[in-house]
């Protein structure tokens, strides 16, 4: 089983791959090596036999064929690499040493390759001659030969370095693979283990990172960044639907007690309908509840995150403000409105609207007659701030954390309408839009600030999407 | 009214056809996608109410293909998922309106009606709007009534608008909020009221006969005094 891994992996392939381009490229070098060695070895050997030719033919056109066999008889006698042999027209041989007209050469005419066997210290050894062949006039034939076992011993040099070159390359490839493999297969198995655990449910578990910032770490490292954002994700989800569940009992059990105690007393039609208006209240209440839940945990878990869009904070509060400005006449408060242009924000629209209505709505709520809201969008060159300034109570330094937990309704506000989810719609919101939420003595009254990062203006929006989709 | 419910839940379509009954409209039911297509594609209705998730084929498509066919009737998309992302796609697949699960019949029956009107005479680009001695100048934003001009403020008049293009109908705060704020959430105070008043303190003031009406448990309706 390990073993097919290990021949199945892409790396123990590659390598095998490289082996053979590797063999294939030593294979090429050393036939051309081999080929241009013989080629000069080849040419020297005719350049030798054609000196001892031209030193033949001098002797021979100037003293004729009587100086020619002398001259042939005296050469022979040396021993060397050097082969002579003058026949007759019948091949019987006058001087030379060779003992006959070789069986190669009966035919042939000019160049000729042979094998000569030759009795040395009492062997009989064969030698691999190049041989010149002539036809003198009259019919007396010459040969002129020079021993190649230079070229023979050559060869047999690239043929052994051609074994082990190949050898050599098999075996390192091999090794090399095996070890290769086996290290990117441990790693490998290292993230299916891993993943394997983390689908067994086990979520918190990560892939290793080695710190070699290779392929791998940069794989382990995004994938690690994934599981985080489908921890976060599924944390945010699971919190959600736990706190769902928590939170709609109370509504419903009051609805049902309601419905109980209408159905225990007699029937009237007044006082049934009087019960069914106030259980139709009771569920509109449930579900507007269910809603806000509903938001809070998305905007938690980032969903709708990957669509935000460039928009303009201080249009969005404008509108949010102006929407309130009826009511906060009516209620005697002064609402006053301070924006700057330019303040874009990478923002989901609505869910922004929304939190800035809550805002306002909270300062509206605990902001008494004669006082006064002030809605102020300022920008700086990193960030835009939105702050929302009342007169009201404010909150005390100890319960400003607390405010934004789901449900917690301060002593004070007791007396107004909500389900205290407010807050924590804008927490979750700022969160989601990487904002930072402030709660602050505005002395008297509180003051939230909302500062976000500032997001390039629409034009250069575009020109960045060009960039980065490009 | 004529009006198609294409609607998988029984009980939620036996709700609905009682209540349209109720307010003098005659209801057709299909239970499933395939049918509700060629019920669509058959009958005559003033209006259709759709559900996202049906079986057989899917609300979206269904409404798709009626309007590759040509089908104008308006439609009105119900629909569990209320996302502002779910909202965009069925209006883009040629829904008129989008209303989520669970719902208040009055709202329900305020919308099917704005959608019906629409879909019956669609005004032609109208430049004057006019309810009794109500009139509404839409290229010179100027509003008068009786002859004396009333100094709306920019939201005033598009919430007056709004009004008088759905005059003899009810309409909904959720409605004002969506056409006039563009805002798809109930803010917790009831904002719209306030607005409501100012505006009948602008244009019902000093007249004996109010245009402006609340209609209790829905919302408001502008009509010409009977």
């Amino acid at each position: 089983m390990r073993r097919a891994n290990l021949i199945k992996s892409s790396a123990f392939r590659l390598t095998l791959l490289y082996m053979i381009l590797f063999g294939t490229s030593v294979l090429g070098l050393l036939a051309f090596i081999y080929l241009s060695t013989i080629a000069v070895i080849d040419r020297q050997t005719e350049d030798t036999i054609d000196a001892e030719v031209r030193g033949l033919a001098e002797q021979y056109r100037e003293q004729g064929l009587a100086r020619l066999i002398e001259v042939i008889r005296l050469r022979s006698s040396i021993e060397g690499q050097d082969y002579y042999l003058l026949t007759d027209p019948n091949l019987r041989p006058l001087a030379g040493n060779l003992s006959a007209w070789p069986k190669e050469a009966e035919g042939a005419k000019d160049w000729v390759d042979l094998t000569v066997t030759r009795n040395s210290k009492g062997q009989e050894v064969s030698h691999d001659v190049r041989a010149q062949l002539f036809t003198l006039s009259g019919g007396y034939r010459l040969l002129v030969g020079r021993d190649t076992h230079e070229r023979t011993n050559i060869r047999s040099i690239v043929v052994k370095a051609l074994g082990w070159s190949v050898a050599a390359a098999v075996g390192l490839g091999l090794v090399g693979g095996i070890v290769i493999s086996r290290r990117m297969l441990r790693r490998v198995e290292h993230v299916a283990r891993t993943s394997q655990g983390i689908m067994a449910g086990d979520l918190s578990r990560r892939m290793a990172v080695t710190g070699s910032g290779d392929e791998f770490d940069r794989l382990a490292t995004s994938l690690n960044a994934m599981l985080d954002q489908i921890e976060r994700l599924m944390t945010g989800m699971r919190l959600a639907t736990d706190s769902l569940a928590h939170d709609l009992r109370s509504p419903l059990t009051r609805l049902r007690g309601r419905i109980e105690l209408a159905l225990r007393q007699p029937p009237q039609a007044a006082r049934d309908r009087e019960a069914l208006a106030d259980v139709l209240r009771q569920a509109e209440l449930a579900l507007s509840t269910f809603d806000s839940l509903l938001k809070i945990a998305m905007a938690e878990a980032g969903v709708g995150a990957a669509d935000l869009r460039v928009i303009d904070l201080a249009a969005v509060a404008r509108d949010a403000a102006e929407l309130y400005e009826p009511v906060a006449e009516e209620a005697g408060i002064r609402l006053r409105i301070e924006t700057q242009g330019g303040a874009m924000v990478r923002a989901q629209p609505e869910l922004l609207a929304q939190s800035i209505t809550n805002l306002i709505d909270n300062a509206v709520k605990n902001t008494p007659s004669g006082g006064e809201i002030t809605v102020a969008v300022g920008l700086s060159r990193s960030s835009v701030t939105l702050r929302i300034g009342d007169t009201g109570p404010g909150i005390p330094a100890v319960d400003r954390q607390r405010v934004l937990d789901r449900f917690v309704r301060l002593e004070e506000s007791r007396s107004t309408p909500g389900a205290g989810l407010g807050l924590s719609l804008v927490a979750a919101v700022a969160k989601m839009h990487g904002a930072q939420l402030h709660l602050g003595d505005a002395g008297p009254g509180l003051v939230i600030t909302l500062i976000f990062p500032i997001a390039a203006s629409a034009h250069d929006s575009a020109e960045w999407r060009a960039v980065t989709e490009a | 009214m004529r009006i198609l419910m294409i609607e998988d839940d029984a009980e939620t379509a036996d709700y609905l056809r009682k209540g349209l009954g109720e307010s003098g409209h005659v209801a057709d039911h299909a239970a499933t996608g395939p049918d509700g297509l060629s019920m669509a594609l058959a009958g005559t209705y003033d209006a259709l109410i759709v559900d996202r998730m049906l079986p057989g084929l899917d609300g979206l498509t269904l409404i798709k293909s009626l309007r590759e066919q040509k089908v104008p009737t308006p439609v009105l998309i119900l629909s569990a998922l209320g996302q502002v992302n779910d909202r965009v796609r069925g209006l883009k697949a040629g829904g008129d309106d989008y209303l989520i699960k669970p719902f208040a019949f009055s709202e329900l029956l305020a919308r099917l009606e704005a959608l019906a009107r629409r879909g019956g005479a669609e005004d032609a680009v109208a430049t004057r709007l006019m309810i009794a001695d109500l009139e509404m100048d839409l290229l010179a934003r100027t509003v008068r009534r009786g002859g004396r001009k009333i100094d709306l403020q920019p939201r005033e008049f598009r919430l007056l608008e709004y009004l008088m293009r759905h005059a003899g109908h009810v309409v909904t705060r959720t409605m004002l909020l969506e056409g006039v704020w563009d805002y798809h959430f109930d803010p917790q105070t009831n904002v719209i009221d306030v607005h409501i008043s100012r505006l009948r303190g602008k244009i019902d003031k000093g007249h004996a006969a109010p245009l402006l009406h609340t209609v209790r448990g829905a919302g408001y309706s502008l009509r010409a005094p009977s």
